[in-house]
């Protein structure tokens, strides 16, 4: 089916669509506070202690006493803020981060009660476009969140952010770039399929270490979270929400970093492929898919525990000075290799 | 330092490499980085060091001064204390109080000639020098080993004569050799 902005390569009833979108939803959202708890034990690990244990069993249900007590704050704002756009950035950042999940596959069509249902939101053919569309509209909710604020430091540090994510976006696509043009897709379930023989970490493994650079700084991250930097700042371009608006923040980050997750393990680790030739039965797909997207968070609390906070100047020299002509390097060299074959 | 003053000997010469340019130091970067996750990493083998407080104590060493206890000889069961206010006397907090009485044959509570009627410590006071274990002349009062010592109120904290005598309700695991 072709529509004005994209072709769709998988056409399914509307219905279907609803369905699928509900559940990746949901699952998502299940998932987040058990990501959060599992962030936070993991880091305890990495520091030789326990992490939150007390709440529950094993601490499992921290995120919900957390959820709770954030949830149960008086909403409240500054004298000087926006009051619309103050409502609204949280839920942008919030909308954009989910609506990037729509496009990670998490395993191809399948059938279930016998009928193929493709097991991803929808399968376009502007994939990567779409993921930085989005990346490129949660800057709004960053930006007009800090500014609606009417607090001179959630500007600034509405500031910083933007000049960090629009930084190391530049990167983040020329990275991907390099894989399209191996791939000669744009789909991502194309570019999972065209990882059949190898995973594209291999040939692309600069791009892939740029990629993963650049997702730190995009989804603010340590050691790139000095949008937020805990420490020094008290919290940036969110240092004025309190209660859920807070949680919708904190949310819209986690749901990056799954969404980030999402993109790398497809275009880089081949999606929901195993190695050595083993096919097991469609409905593994996902949990492999998961499995590797768990890997990448994983990675994503390793980094945290051992990296610390760069400097803003360094931020922007790395971004600029190394990681782009790096990314544009490997594109160019990827080109040239492609195109003499 | 004087104005004539030679280093000589005294300076230590360090020798560092040159500054890395730009691509050798976004390939020491990624090496240090590689070299900082393993550190990391090796944290989580090592596994927590956490003692979960409520549940497992800190042993304490056989000297740590915490909650006073009083004693009797373990033999005639009188009680060590003679009432002699040696220990309010030496207490710099003043935390102790002592009101003594005499010991007579139908009610003989201590060794001596007198007893303590009143003994009373605030712990809110006290600040665990030992003294009062150092003046004491019969070895009655000596420093325990508890030091689960908070309650609601100011006036929980004032421990009587029989609080002090009796035997703490959860002992304090104590340190063993080498630990």
């Amino acid at each position: 089916m072709s529509t004005p902005l994209a072709q769709v390569y998988f056409v399914e009833p509307w219905w279907v669509q609803i369905i699928k979108s509900l559940v990746i939803f949901g699952v998502a959202f299940g998932v987040l506070p058990v990501l959060v708890v599992y962030e936070r034990k993991l880091l305890g690990r990495f520091q030789n202690r326990y992490g939150p244990n007390r709440v529950g069993p094993f601490g499992l249900l921290q995120p919900m006493a957390e959820i709770v007590k954030f949830a149960l704050k008086e909403p409240f704002r500054t004298e000087t803020s926006v009051a619309y756009l103050f409502r609204i950035a949280p839920m942008i950042a919030m909308l954009t981060a989910i609506a990037g999940l729509a496009l990670v596959p998490f395993g191809d069509v399948q059938h279930i009660f016998g009928r193929p249902i493709g097991l991803y939101g929808i399968d376009v053919s502007i994939g990567p476009l779409y993921v930085f569309a989005l990346a490129g509209i949660s800057f709004y909710g960053i930006m007009l969140g800090g500014w609606s604020s009417g607090s001179k430091y959630s500007f600034l540090g509405a500031m910083r952010g933007a000049a960090q994510l629009i930084s190391y976006e530049v990167s983040q696509g020329l990275s991907l770039v390099g894989v399209i043009i191996t791939a000669q897709t744009l789909s991502l379930t194309g570019i999972v399929h065209a990882q059949a023989g190898m995973w594209y970490v291999i040939p692309q493994f600069v791009g892939f270490i740029i990629f993963l650079v650049a997702s730190f700084a995009e989804t603010n991250r340590a050691p790139f979270d000095l949008v937020e930097a805990d420490a020094e700042l008290v919290g940036g371009y969110f240092t004025e929400y309190g209660g859920t608006p807070f949680v919708a923040y904190l949310f819209a980050e986690y749901m990056n970093m799954i969404v980030v997750s999402g993109i790398a393990t497809t275009v880089f680790l081949g999606g929901w492929l195993l190695p050595f030739g083993i096919h097991p039965p469609g409905w593994v797909d996902p949990i492999v898919v998961i499995a590797k997207m768990m890997l990448f968070f994983t990675f994503f609390i390793w980094v945290r525990a051992t990296l610390p906070r760069l400097r803003y100047d360094q931020l922007m020299s790395f971004g600029w000075k190394i990681l782009l002509p790096l990314a544009t390097v490997n594109l160019l060299v990827t080109a040239v290799i492609v195109g003499s074959r | 330092m004087s104005p004539g003053y030679d280093p000589g000997a005294d300076v230590i010469q360090v020798v560092r490499s040159p500054a890395p340019g730009p691509v050798a130091g976004a390939y020491r970067a990624f090496g240090e980085t590689l070299r900082g996750l393993k550190t990391t990493f090796a944290r989580v083998v090592e596994g927590p060091t956490t003692i979960q407080y409520p549940e497992e104590k800190t042993p304490v060493y056989p000297r740590f001064r915490g909650r006073h206890r009083l004693h009797r000889f373990e033999d005639t069961g009188l009680e060590k204390c003679v009432g002699c206010s040696l220990c309010a006397a030496a207490c710099p907090a003043d935390c102790i109080r002592v009101v003594a009485a005499e010991n007579t044959p139908e009610n003989r509570v201590s060794a001596g000639e007198r007893y303590a009627a009143v003994y009373e410590i605030n712990m809110s006071r006290c600040i665990f020098c030992g003294y009062c274990e150092v003046a004491c002349p019969f070895d009655a009062i000596t420093m325990g080993h508890d030091y689960e010592l908070s309650d609601y109120t100011r006036s929980d904290l004032i421990f009587t004569k029989e609080m002090l005598l009796a035997e703490p309700v959860e002992r304090t695991p104590l340190r063993t050799e080498g630990e």
